[in-house]
Order: C-alpha cells, then structure tokens, then sequence
C-alpha cells in the first residue's frame, strides 16, 4: 500500500509539470493555431536562467521564479514579432516548420552557452527536507510543485472564465478577424498570448530546475511528452490538458515501477489507445481538426 | 480557423506546369550527363569523394521519399527516421543472423519500413496537418525508444554491428566490401528508386495527391477519400525510406538507435527545404548541400545544428521554394 502512494504521489508531481507544459501549448495553439515546437526549448531556457541565476550568480531561488519567466516571455515577444509573423497567413507547414528551426536553435545555443553537461540547482532551504504523508515520506519540494500547478491551473481557469483579457483572448481565438473588427487589436492579443504561453512554460522551467538534472535534451524530452498529453486530452482542451497530464504521470509513476523493462514505450501506448478509441483525445472536440 | 487555409506555399504544380519547349530536353539531357559522370566517378575522384557521395545518394533518396508526402501530400512529418532506421536494423540483422545476399535485405528493409509505416500512419493521417506533425514526431521518438529498451532483440544503444556484406544476390559477382563498388551499386538502386518515385508523382495518383495538398476539402467533396490517398502516401514515402536505410547502414557499418531520433527525421526536412519542395530534384540537390555543408561547417565547429536552425528559418521566411526551386523559378519564367 505505501508503494501504491509512493507511485501515485511521484506521478503527481510529473503531472502537474506536464500540465504547465501542456497548457501553454493549448493556450498558443487556440490564439495562433500553431503547434509550438520550440515551447520545450522555452520551458529548457527557464531552467537555465535558474541555474545562471542562482547556481552561478548566487541569488536565491525565489527571485529567479520570478526573472527567469519575465526573460523568457520577453524572448518570445522578440521571436513573434520578429520571426513568426512573417508566415500568419501561410499553409500551416510553415509556421511548424519556423517553430522547429527555434526549437533547432535553442538547442543548440543552450549547449554552446551552458555546454553538453548536466546542471544542478538545488532547492531553496524553505522546501528542503521531506514531510510524511499517509505513512510515505515525501520531498517537500514534490509538495510544492504539485500546489504550485493547482494554484496556476485555478489562475489560468479564473484568467480566461472571469475577467475581461480572458474574454478578449477568447474572442481572438474565436474569429480573428471578428475580434479585430469590433476593436480588439489581435496583433498584440497574438503577441502576448505567445509570450504568456512561454512565461508558463519558463515557470514550468524554473519548478522543475532543482527537482530534475538540467541538461540540453530536457527541452527535447518534455516537448514530445507533452505532445502526448495533448493528443491524449484532446488538442485546445484545457481540461484535457489537465486529464492529458494525469494520465501520463500515472503511467510514468506506475509504470516506471512496476513495468520497468518496458516502462520508456507505455507513454506512446497509451497514446495510440485513445487514438483508435477517440482520435480527437478523450476531451477534444471533433471541429477541432 | 481560416487564415491557415489560404494558398498552400508547398505547391509542387506550380512549378512543372508552365515550362518553355527549349527546357523539355535540356533536362533529361543534364540528367543524363549527370548520371554519366557519377557513374565514372571512382575511376578519377579519390575515396573520400567516393563516401560523401555515396551519403549524398543515400540521403538524397531519404529526402525524396520523404517530400512525397512533404511537398506533394502537404503534410510535414517529423518522424520520418522511424522508417529509416527500421529499413537500417532489418538490413543490419538480416546480414549479421541470416547472412542474406544484399538485394534481398534491402527489399525486406522495404517490407519492414512499410509494414511500420502502415501501422504509424492509419493513427496519424485521421486528424489535421498539425495533428499529424505531433504524431510523427511522437510515434517516430516511440521507436526510438523501443530500440533503446528492447536490448535482446536491438542491441540498445550499441546497435547492431560485426555484420559483413557477402554477395549482392541476382547471380552478381560484385566484391561489394570495396566502397567503390558499393558506391555503384547505391548510385544504381538509388537511380531506380528515383525513377520510380518519380513516375508515382507524375501518375493520377501523384496528382491526386497534390490536388489534396492544395485542398483537401474539396477533393473529399469529389468523393475521394482522402484519408486513404494520404495513408498509401505515407506508406510509399516510408518504403523508399526504409530502402534509403537499408543501403546506409552498410555504409555506417553499424544500424544504431541515433538513426531513429527525431533529429535524424530533422535532415529530410532540413534538405528538402534547403534544396526546394517544389521540384522533384530538389530534395537531392538539397541533400548534396547539406551533406557538403556539414563536412565543411563541422571542420570549424561542432554548433552546426545552430546554423541549420537559422538556415532553415530564413529560408522558409524568405526562400520558401529552397534554393534550386528559386533557380529553376527564375530561369524557367524567363
């Protein structure tokens, strides 16, 4: 039984970062339908500028939560305006294929910056320790990421049901050109979705510096395992979002111990499974192709 | 959302449609030559040459097979290496276990690469276009994954290797362990591959599949299924694939899992756009570009994967037709 909780509250916190992923992704796809490539690369740079922040420049976590994020949206700002506007209008190959040449560039200039090697960042001496919960002791760090996804997951749900940038944005994503006739000025709105969606996933970033090893492929891993989450809860679903994340943690913790020899190839069973029981994911709406 | 709809910009038609009379022989004529003078290759070029070629001809194949559902179907997949590496183990394996002449390798590596493109495929052509580059993508690092973990069969991350190339089958008496021997027997299986892709693209099929880039909507209202056009695509691109694996890793000596990684799926993408979606010879000339560049790039530093990302940014914001497209553009309409 405690091994049952153990796994259960190590999916949990695996959940909750894909969640942060994943909703960024739903976030950007609804406003600008583009898959973003490079989302995984953004997530990475948050981890990195945690590291550069407090592993060399010796600032302590919490201000870096909150710089680290600001850099990143500012980045993709930067990236929006200058590179993917050029394609809005385009066949829709071309603005993922724009996205993979950032996801492309990332990559490669986090190694050039950071170099191949692994990075660690350790948590902030507050959420140091482990506590015990239903007889298994936990990190408490684990704890606060997974408070840390309900508290962005109510943000975001009271961001877009219960105030106005909520409505502008859904009427964007709505139709566009209905929004823009009535005032709305959905450059900026697409620009700003872009760098929110980016903010989320450097936050996701700078959460999971201390708790997973910071290397070049982490963009690479998070992006494709987010990519499941999306097709399991159906692509643009918030809520699916949400379901997408918990049914991959459950497999990765689950899985991970109990079916070790073929724990790396159950995320994408998983996945084909919902696709021949509903492709359009188990929340995804079917005008959504 | 309808801004996405517009003019697809990897339209293949544009460019075969309007081409002047004094063109009509000119190409064939080059191609020919072309063909001549690699054919002699070994005989003055010394074997370095010999490998890069031999890698150009290889990946060149790997492109082609790949813009057939890139830039005929209109659909951008990045998961293409799946099919490569599968045709690259079953060759591997099958000269290491059974010690198969080479040419009945290669047609099993298509069988294998077609059979897996089958099963990826039917999940992944249901949806849109932007479904189905996170599926690629997705199902493409699954078999890498199963390489990875499924050491008794695959190796893990070793790969195969220790397999030695006996005879090529069809009563050839060819000593194919001399690259440059090798070297033409890829540059003919590769010719005929090419020219048989190349007839798929000129057949009703081959338009049809275009008719369905420009406008997939409206060819479902004429009644075909699009969903099945789409599928046989994806299943011959990953035939030719797999063939293109197939011939590589004998080349590579070894079949590994790095053959299966998404950015191994990255290089058909990278070339075709380099070379130009638009033209059947692009995706060739594209690979012999990428292959020069990365020898000459990779002697100064090992970041080229950063020149590629910038590469291929530029190009699809300002050169989408790739850089043979943009040439014959403009001497065709001249």
């Amino acid at each position: 039984m405690p091994s049952i909780i153990a796994a259960l509250l190590n999916s949990l916190d695996i959940a909750m970062l894909l969640f942060v992923i994943a909703v960024g992704l739903n976030i950007i796809f609804g406003v600008l339908n583009i898959i973003n490539f490079a989302h995984g690369g953004l997530y990475m740079l948050g981890a990195y500028f945690t590291y550069t922040l407090v592993g060399r420049l010796g600032l302590p976590f919490w201000p870096a939560l909150l710089l680290a994020p600001l850099a990143v949206a500012a980045i993709a700002a930067v990236l929006e305006r200058l590179v993917l506007y050029r394609v809005y209008g385009r066949h829709v190959t071309d603005s993922l294929l724009l996205t993979f040449a950032l996801l492309l560039i990332i990559d490669e200039g986090v190694r050039m910056i950071w170099g191949s090697g692994i990075h660690v960042v350790r948590p902030p001496e507050l959420l140091q320790g482990r506590v015990n919960f239903a007889g298994v002791s936990y990190p408490l760090y684990s704890a606060f990421v997974i408070t840390s996804g309900v508290v962005l997951l109510a943000a975001l749900w009271a961001l877009f049901n219960r105030t106005r940038i909520g409505r502008v944005v859904r009427a964007a994503a709505i139709d566009r050109d209905m929004a823009q006739t009535i005032g709305i000025n959905v450059p900026a709105v697409v620009t700003g979705v872009f760098a929110f969606g980016a903010w989320i996933a450097a936050i996701g970033g700078v959460v999971a510096a201390p708790m997973r090893a910071i290397d070049p492929g982490m963009g690479d891993k998070i992006i494709i395992e987010s990519f499941i989450v999306v097709v399991i809860g159906g692509l643009g679903s918030f809520p699916g979002a949400l379901l997408g994340a918990l049914v991959l943690g459950l497999i990765h913790g689950f899985g991970g111990r109990y079916l070790p020899q073929i724990n790396l190839v159950l995320p994408y069973i998983g996945m084909a499974l919902v696709l021949l029981w509903r492709p359009h994911g188990l929340l995804g709406r079917r005008a959504a192709a | 959302m309808n801004r996405n709809a517009s003019a697809p910009s990897a339209s293949v038609a544009a460019g075969a449609a309007a081409r002047p009379s004094g063109w009509r022989l000119a190409v064939p004529l080059s191609l020919v030559l072309l063909l001549a003078v690699l054919a002699a290759l070994p005989s003055f070029a010394p074997y370095f040459y010999i490998f890069v070629v031999t890698e150009i001809l290889i990946m060149g194949l790997f492109a082609a097979s790949f813009n057939l559902i890139f830039g005929y179907t209109g659909m951008l997949s990045f998961g293409h290496a799946a099919f490569f590496g599968m045709g690259a183990y079953t060759t591997a394996m099958l000269l290491l276990h059974v010690e198969l002449p080479l040419v009945w390798a290669l047609l099993a590596s298509m069988a294998t690469a077609a059979l897996l493109a089958l099963v990826i495929g039917f999940l992944s052509v249901r949806l849109s276009e932007v479904y189905f580059a996170m599926l690629t993508l997705a199902f493409g690092m699954m078999v890498y994954a199963v390489a990875h973990q499924w050491r008794s069969l695959t190796n893990g991350s070793d790969g195969i290797t220790g397999f030695l190339l006996r005879d090529f089958g069809l009563g050839l008496d060819l000593q194919l362990a001399d690259p440059a021997v090798y070297y033409r027997v890829v540059l003919a299986v590769v010719a005929i591959a090419a020219a048989v892709l190349y007839l798929i693209t000129r057949s009703s099929f081959g338009l049809m599949l275009r008719a369905i880039s420009e406008n997939p909507e409206r060819v479902a209202f004429c009644g075909i299924d699009v969903r099945r056009h789409r599928l046989a695509a994806f299943v011959i691109a990953g035939l030719f694939a797999g063939l293109a694996g197939a011939l590589f890793a004998p080349f590579n000596r070894v079949a590994s899992p790095d053959m299966l990684h998404w950015s191994q799926s990255a290089e058909p993408v990278l070339m075709t756009i380099l070379g130009g979606a638009g033209y059947f010879l692009g995706p060739f000339f594209g690979a012999a570009m990428f292959v020069l560049l990365e020898t000459w790039i990779t002697s100064y530093t090992e970041h080229w994967m950063l020149f590629l990302g910038i590469a291929l940014a530029l190009l699809v914001m300002f050169f989408r037709r790739g850089v043979l497209g943009t040439l014959l553009d403009r001497m065709l309409r001249r």
